[in-house]
C-alpha cells in the first residue's frame, strides 16, 4: 500500500470551516453512576436503620461533656505537636552533627520511639512511678513524687509528644537534606553563622518539604490522641464512652466522636492547604489545588455540552 | 596534618591583599593543590584559568575558607585564612572567628546560590543586618544603589526566580558587594549561563574592575581575561604552570600545557 501522502494545498483549508468537538469520556460517566448507586445505598441504609440513632446522635452532639472533650482533644494535639516540633528540630539538627555522640545519641531516641507502639509507650509513662517513685532529676533539693507528677495528662503528653518528636526529626531531616548545599556555602560566604544559616536561609527553605508531612502527622496526631482514653484522659472518645458506659447508647455517641473527629480534621486540612501555599513562595512547584476548583475543573472538563475550552490540564 | 612554615610569617606589606605561600590541599588521597604561591596586590584583578580539575576553583574556595587547606599558608590582609597565629602556634580558628574574617571577602558562585525564598532586595540586605548589624535604612540605600549599578533597579521586588540566569548572577554580585568587602572571588561566574547572557554579566564585572576593587576571577572566558585582568595565572594539575601580564600569558604562552590549553579554548 504504498502511495504518495498528499497534503491539502495551502489556502484550500481554514480552522474556522470546521467545528471543534471535544472528547467524550463515557467510562467515566458509567464508573462515576455505579460508585453513586452504592453510595446512595450506604446512605439509605444508614437514615433508615434506626439502630444508627441519629436522634441520639443530634441529642449528645452538643453536650457539655463532649465539648469539653473537644477541647481536651485540641489540647493535646497542640501541645504534643508543639513538643514533637521543637523536639523533632532538635534532633534533627543533631543528626546531621559532625559530633559522633551527638548523631548516635539522636538516632538511638529515633530508633527507640519509633520502634516500639505510641500504647506501650503510653503505658509506660503512665507507670513511671513504679520505676521512679521519686524524680529527682539528679540535681540535689529537686526532688518530685512521681505519682503526683506523672497525671494521666502529664503521661498522655509525654507519651504522644516523645514519640512524635522521632517522627519530626525524619520530616525535619529529609527537608533540610533536601536543600541545596550551595544555599549553605553561599550563606557561610557571607559570614553568616551556623545558626543564621540554619534558621534564615535552610529552615525557610525546608519548609517546603516540611510542611506537607507535618500537617498530615498533626492529623493523625490529633486522632491518636483517642488512644489517651486508656489512660482515663477525658478527651473526646472517653467521654463519649463515660456516656455510654452509664446509658449504653454505644454507636450513637461513637458517632458523635467520629463526626467531630471528621469536623476538626477538615478544618485543619483547609489551613494546612493555605500554609503550603505561603512556604510555596519564590518557587515554581505548582501547589495542590483546593477541593472547590478541582470540583470546578472536574465539570469544566466534563460538561457534556462542553465548549472544548477547559482541555487537558 | 602538617603545616609548612615558610621563610616569612609576619603579615605581609600592606599592598599585597592575597598572599599564598605553598597551599596544599586534598581530597581524601587526592592532592588537589600541590603548593600554590600567587601574591595578589590590593586593586588587581587576577584571573585563574586552566583545565577543570586543575584546582582553580579550589583554591578559590580556600581562600574564603569553604575548603580547609592543608598546608602552607594563606593570608588576607594580615589574617591568616583559617588560624590564629600566637607565638610559634597556629590555632585553629573558630567557626565565629572564620566568619568575621569571610565579610571582608565577597564570593560569586557558578550557579549563583542566590536565597530564592527571598526578594532581591532582602537577599542584598540579609547578612549586612544580620552579620554586621548595621542600620536598615543604610543598608536599604546601599542595596538600591548596587542594584541601580547592576541595572536591575526595578528587580528589586522580584523572586530570584523570576530572574533569568545573567540577571540572577548581576543580583548575586550586588549581594556580595552591599556587604562592602575589600576582595571579591568570582568561581566561573559565567559558566551556568546562556551564551547570549554571559555579556551582561561581564559587562558588571569590567565596571567593578574599574573601581579598584581587587578580584580573583576563574573563568574560561579568555576575552575577559585579556581585556579585564591585570595578571593572568594558568593552572595545571594543582600547580601553577606560568604567570604574568594578560596578553603575554594569552597572546604568547611559554609552557606547552598552557599553548595546549588556549589552542583549545581559543
Amino acid at each position: 500500500m504504498s502511495g504518495v501522502i498528499t497534503v491539502p494545498e495551502i489556502g484550500t483549508t481554514d480552522r474556522g470551516q470546521f467545528t471543534v468537538v471535544p472528547a467524550r469520556h463515557p467510562w467515566r460517566w458509567v464508573a462515576g453512576t455505579a460508585v453513586a448507586a452504592v453510595v446512595i445505598l450506604l446512605l439509605v441504609s444508614a437514615v433508615s436503620n434506626p439502630r444508627f440513632g441519629w436522634d441520639k446522635v443530634a441529642l449528645y452532639f452538643r453536650d457539655v461533656a463532649i465539648v469539653n472533650g473537644i477541647g481536651i482533644t485540641l489540647f493535646l494535639t497542640v501541645v504534643c505537636m508543639a513538643l514533637g516540633v521543637g523536639l523533632g528540630v532538635l534532633l534533627a539538627v543533631m543528626q546531621l552533627s559532625a559530633n559522633p555522640v551527638v548523631k548516635a545519641s539522636a538516632s538511638a531516641y529515633v530508633t527507640i520511639f519509633r520502634g516500639t507502639p505510641v500504647l506501650v509507650q503510653l503505658l509506660f509513662w503512665f507507670n513511671l512511678s513504679a520505676l521512679y517513685p521519686e524524680i529527682t532529676f539528679g540535681i540535689p533539693g529537686v526532688s518530685l513524687d512521681a505519682n503526683q507528677t506523672i497525671t494521666p495528662l502529664a503521661a498522655a503528653i509525654l507519651g504522644l509528644g516523645l514519640n512524635e518528636a522521632a517522627y519530626m526529626s525524619e520530616i525535619v531531616r529529609a527537608g533540610i537534606q533536601s536543600i541545596d548545599q550551595g544555599q549553605g556555602e553561599a550563606a557561610g560566604a557571607l559570614g553568616m553563622s551556623r545558626i543564621q544559616t540554619l534558621t534564615r536561609v535552610i529552615l525557610p527553605q525546608a519548609m517546603r518539604v516540611i510542611i506537607p508531612p507535618t500537617g498530615n502527622e498533626f492529623i493523625g496526631m490529633l486522632k491518636m490522641t483517642s488512644l489517651v482514653s486508656v489512660l482515663a484522659v477525658p478527651e473526646l472518645l472517653y467521654s463519649a464512652q463515660i456516656i455510654y458506659s452509664k446509658n449504653l447508647q454505644v454507636v450513637p455517641l461513637l458517632l458523635v466522636a467520629s463526626i467531630w473527629y471528621i469536623i476538626v480534621t477538615t478544618v485543619f486540612t483547609v489551613g494546612q492547604g493555605s500554609l503550603e501555599r505561603h512556604f510555596a513562595r519564590g518557587t515554581s512547584r505548582s501547589v495542590p489545588p483546593t477541593a472547590a476548583e478541582r470540583l470546578r475543573k472536574f465539570f469544566r472538563v466534563h460538561s457534556t455540552h462542553g465548549s472544548g475550552k477547559g482541555g487537558q490540564s | 596534618m602538617t603545616i609548612e612554615l615558610t621563610e616569612s610569617r609576619s603579615a605581609p606589606e600592606a599592598l599585597t591583599l592575597v598572599r599564598a605561600e605553598g597551599v596544599r590541599k586534598s581530597f581524601g588521597d587526592n592532592e588537589v593543590l600541590k603548593g600554590i604561591d600567587l601574591h595578589v596586590q590590593s586593586g588587581e584583578v587576577v584571573c585563574l584559568i586552566g583545565a577543570s580539575g586543575s584546582g582553580k576553583s579550589t583554591f578559590l574556595r580556600c581562600v574564603n575558607h569553604l575548603e580547609k587547606i592543608d598546608g602552607g599558608l594563606l593570608w588576607v590582609g594580615d589574617r591568616a585564612v583559617g588560624y590564629r597565629i600566637k607565638g610559634d602556634k597556629l590555632h585553629e580558628q573558630s567557626h565565629n572567628e572564620i566568619c568575621a574574617d569571610r565579610t571582608d571577602i565577597g564570593m560569586v558562585f557558578q550557579h549563583f546560590n542566590l536565597f530564592p525564598h527571598m526578594t532581591v532586595l532582602e537577599n542584598l540586605m540579609e547578612a549586612p543586618l544580620r552579620v554586621l548589624k548595621q542600620r536598615k535604612v543604610d543598608v536599604r540605600r546601599r542595596a538600591l544603589d548596587l542594584l541601580e549599578k547592576v541595572g536591575l533597579s526595578e528587580k528589586a521586588d522580584a523572586y530570584p526566580r523570576h530572574l533569568s540566569g545573567g540577571q540572577q548572577q548581576r543580583v548575586a554580585i550586588a549581594r556580595a558587594l552591599c556587604m562592602q568587602p575589600k576582595l571579591m572571588l568570582f568561581d566561573e561566574p559565567t559558566s551556568a549561563l546562556d551564551p547570549e547572557l554571559v555579556g551582561e554579566v561581564l559587562r558588571v564585572m569590567k565596571d567593578l574592575a574599574r573601581t579598584g576593587m581587587t578580584m580573583i576571577v576563574v573563568t574560561h572566558e579568555m576575552g575577559f581575561a585579556r581585556d579585564v585582568a591585570d595578571r593572568v595565572v594558568f593552572m595545571h594539575g594543582g600547580r601553577i604552570i606560568e604567570e604574568g601580564a594578560a596578553p603575554e600569558v594569552i597572546g604568547n604562552p611559554q609552557h606547552e600545557r598552557t599553548k595546549a590549553f588556549l589552542s583549545a579554548v581559543l
